[in-house]
């Protein structure tokens, strides 16, 4: 039995012969009981038929709406006779079921079509071979429906409706209360998509999301008369909505088109650290006036293998700082997060990382984990203060270790460092102060030393050694008193731990 | 044997300018023998101004008195200061838009011109102070100015320069004419 009370009665009346379908009557009764959806709505029909005594006299009905600007009539609930619900069906029932199945034909004025024919186990059906056609891992799913602007518009013409014809009879039909058609869809089509699926779950909170789109190019014009107005609040009752739209909605001839189906994986972070032994790659994909410079890149070295094994539509780099084409990483790796998008694989355990991160080759990948927070974590990290370097370094006078000792012994030597020529493009041109906490040498030859540096975060050790035409100073040419060169430089990645 | 083994090296190892510049020449600037001016454009487009090796300040041993950054009364490239990322505010030159005028101590007087269409980031103020630094490094320590030519120009701007082997044929044309004028 439908959970509708007497009160309803007028208010089923106005909708049915407003032509509304069954369910929509339900919602704007504000019926909440889920079961009451999943019925057939046929039956839904058949029971408010029942409900409002209309069983032999169809023609009441019709009359009803053909004189629907005459002040309402009272409504036949009123009457005393109370539930004659099944003697009257089975008094006339040829006339009944000729009358029902024209209504269920009728497309619904309010919704369309969408709790009509569009929310049965057929739709499901489609959902489901569209999902499994895109071959998803997934446990849990969120069905989400995106509907026709003007199902907007169609509800509140009818609300109105209903509101004008019975406000004397004091009934009171609160517009928040109305169940939404989205949530009375996803009511029908939660547990039928779930049962197509073969026990995937279908709940209000999943991080893989189906959605259904219906349009109604037919009705499409109903909201333009929107755009016109310029009225702050033109859901006011009466007034300006009953000049411009009809109340009730007309009649459509046809029902709602579902689009197709979009699937979507919300994204999954992939975090690590890479070291980098090469002297000829660079971070991110070197393009120069179209053309490519160098075969490959970190990013792509590492998200290549990444990517094809989520299944990802595509991804976001991120690392914690970067190194020039002709810089090594050393030391523990320097820390970065992969945004995968819409992954059609999310699901891997420590063994599958391990075997993942040993497809990643030319660089080494270590730690490699996966996380909805990694890319914020990630830049916690990048809050390392102090960075440690390598670098050979040229000179042109020939020096004899002795002559380079005392390097070792400066502290905190501090560098006005204009922007380099080398990022002056991109960068704003300043100087900037910039300190290298210490300095260790060791002598290779009369030519050559290898230099370890510790420094501030920020400080540009290329620039330190060479000068950039002595617009860092002091620089190391000045410290030797001869030209000095940097001909490799290996970044130390520190200890802080990431994970 | 010293030379040798700094030869050596130096095919080891290019230069910082030989690594990541192009050299771009103007040869006989404004008509005036030997004035040549030596561009320095970055592969990011930057240059950086110089004096050609062969330019007269640097030979014969001169001495320079004066470096004046103040072309004109109103104007002064050391007024010049650029904003933000893209480098709003500063002047904007021509080819032959002077930069400096450098006075040496024989009272000959010099102009160094932008030799490029673009956008002044900075003057070397260091020679001011120092002004051996562009006798001593006139390719380096002692450059002149930094100018970032507009990004569609960073190509045409150096098409009427003279590329490195071009204005090496200029000057040994030069030191035949030289010789051959006694």
């Amino acid at each position: 039995m439908l959970p509708l009370k007497d009160k309803d009665k007028p208010v089923v009346q106005k909708l049915l012969s407003a032509g509304c379908c069954a369910r929509c009557v339900l919602r704007f009764c504000c019926v909440s009981v889920q079961a009451a959806y999943r019925q057939p709505q046929q039956e839904t029909l058949k029971e408010l038929h029942c409900f409002i005594g209309d069983t032999t006299d169809s023609g009441a009905a019709k009359s009803t709406e053909e004189n629907k600007d005459e002040p309402a009539e009272d409504p036949p609930s009123k009457r005393p006779k109370l539930e004659p619900s099944l003697t009257g069906a089975e008094l006339d029932q040829g006339s009944t079921a000729e009358k029902l199945k024209d209504e269920e034909s009728q497309v619904c004025v309010v919704c369309l079509g969408i709790l009509q024919e569009l929310c049965d186990k057929n739709q499901a059906i489609k959902i489901v071979e569209a999902v499994k056609g895109e071959n998803y891992e997934f446990d849990t799913l969120v069905l989400s429906v995106s509907l026709p602007a003007q199902l907007c518009v169609r509800e509140h013409s009818c609300w109105l409706h209903v509101k004008t014809q019975l406000r004397e009879k004091s009934i009171i039909l609160g517009k928040d209360d109305v169940i939404q058609v989205k949530e009375a869809f996803k009511w029908i089509m939660q547990s039928l998509v779930a049962k197509e699926l073969g026990g995937v779950a279908v709940v209000t909170k999943s991080p893989f999301e189906v959605g259904v789109e219906f349009t109604h190019p037919e009705t499409d014009a109903d909201c333009h008369f929107l755009y016109v107005s310029n009225s702050s609040n033109i859901f006011t009752p009466g007034l300006f909505f009953l000049s411009h739209y009809p109340c009730p909605p007309i009649q459509t001839t046809t029902r709602c088109s579902a689009q197709d189906v979009q699937c979507l994986h919300t994204s999954v972070f992939v975090a690590g650290r890479y070291n980098k032994f090469c002297r000829s790659l660079p971070q991110t994909p070197w393009v120069i006036d179209g053309e490519r410079r160098m075969e490959s890149s970190v990013e792509e070295l590492i998200a290549t293998p990444i990517v094809s094994a989520f299944r990802a539509q595509g991804f976001n780099f991120s690392s914690s700082g970067r190194e020039d084409v002709d810089v090594r990483t050393l030391g523990n790796g320097r820390p970065f997060a992969m945004e995968l998008l819409n992954p059609h694989r999310s699901r891997f355990n420590r063994v599958q990382m391990k075997q993942l991160q040993e497809k990643i080759k030319q660089i080494k990948v270590t730690h490699l984990y996966y996380h909805r927070e990694a890319m914020s974590r990630m830049k916690e990290g990048e809050e390392e203060k102090t960075k440690s370097y390598t670098a050979l370094i040229w000179t042109q006078k020939p020096i004899c270790s002795e002559d380079i000792t005392f390097i070792d012994g400066i502290k905190d030597l501090t560098l006005e460092q204009k922007t380099p020529l080398r990022v002056l493009h991109r960068r704003v041109l300043a100087v900037r102060p910039r300190v290298i906490h210490s300095m260790t040498t060791r002598f290779l030859d009369p030519h050559h030393f290898y230099l370890g540096l510790k420094t501030q975060a920020g400080t540009y050790i290329k620039e330190f050694v060479h000068g950039d035409f002595g617009r860092t100073k002091p620089n190391l040419c000045q410290l030797l008193k001869t030209e000095t060169d940097i001909l490799e430089l290996d970044v130390e990645v520190g200890w802080k731990p990431l994970i | 044997m010293d030379s040798v083994e700094e030869r050596d090296t130096e095919i080891k190892a290019p230069s910082v300018i030989d690594r990541y510049y192009t050299r771009w020449y103007r040869a006989d600037m404004k008509g005036k023998p030997c004035e040549d001016h030596c561009i320095l454009q970055h592969s990011n487009r930057i240059c950086v101004v110089t004096l050609a090796e062969t330019h007269p300040i640097l030979q014969d041993g001169r001495t320079i008195k004066s470096i004046n950054y103040q072309i004109s009364n109103g104007c002064s490239r050391l007024k010049n200061k650029v904003f933000g990322k893209s480098k709003r505010g500063g002047q904007f030159l021509t080819d032959f838009a002077p930069l400096c005028r450098i006075t040496c101590t024989d009272e000959s007087e010099y102009t160094i011109y932008s030799c490029i269409r673009g956008r002044l980031l900075e003057v070397n103020e260091n020679i001011l102070e120092r002004p051996a630094l562009l006798l001593e490094k006139p390719s380096t320590e002692g450059y002149i100015a930094v100018i970032l030519p507009k990004f569609e120009e960073s190509k045409s701007i150096t098409e009427n320069l003279l590329s490195r082997e071009e204005f090496e044929r200029v000057v040994s044309k030069r030191s035949v004419a030289v010789q051959s004028q006694p």
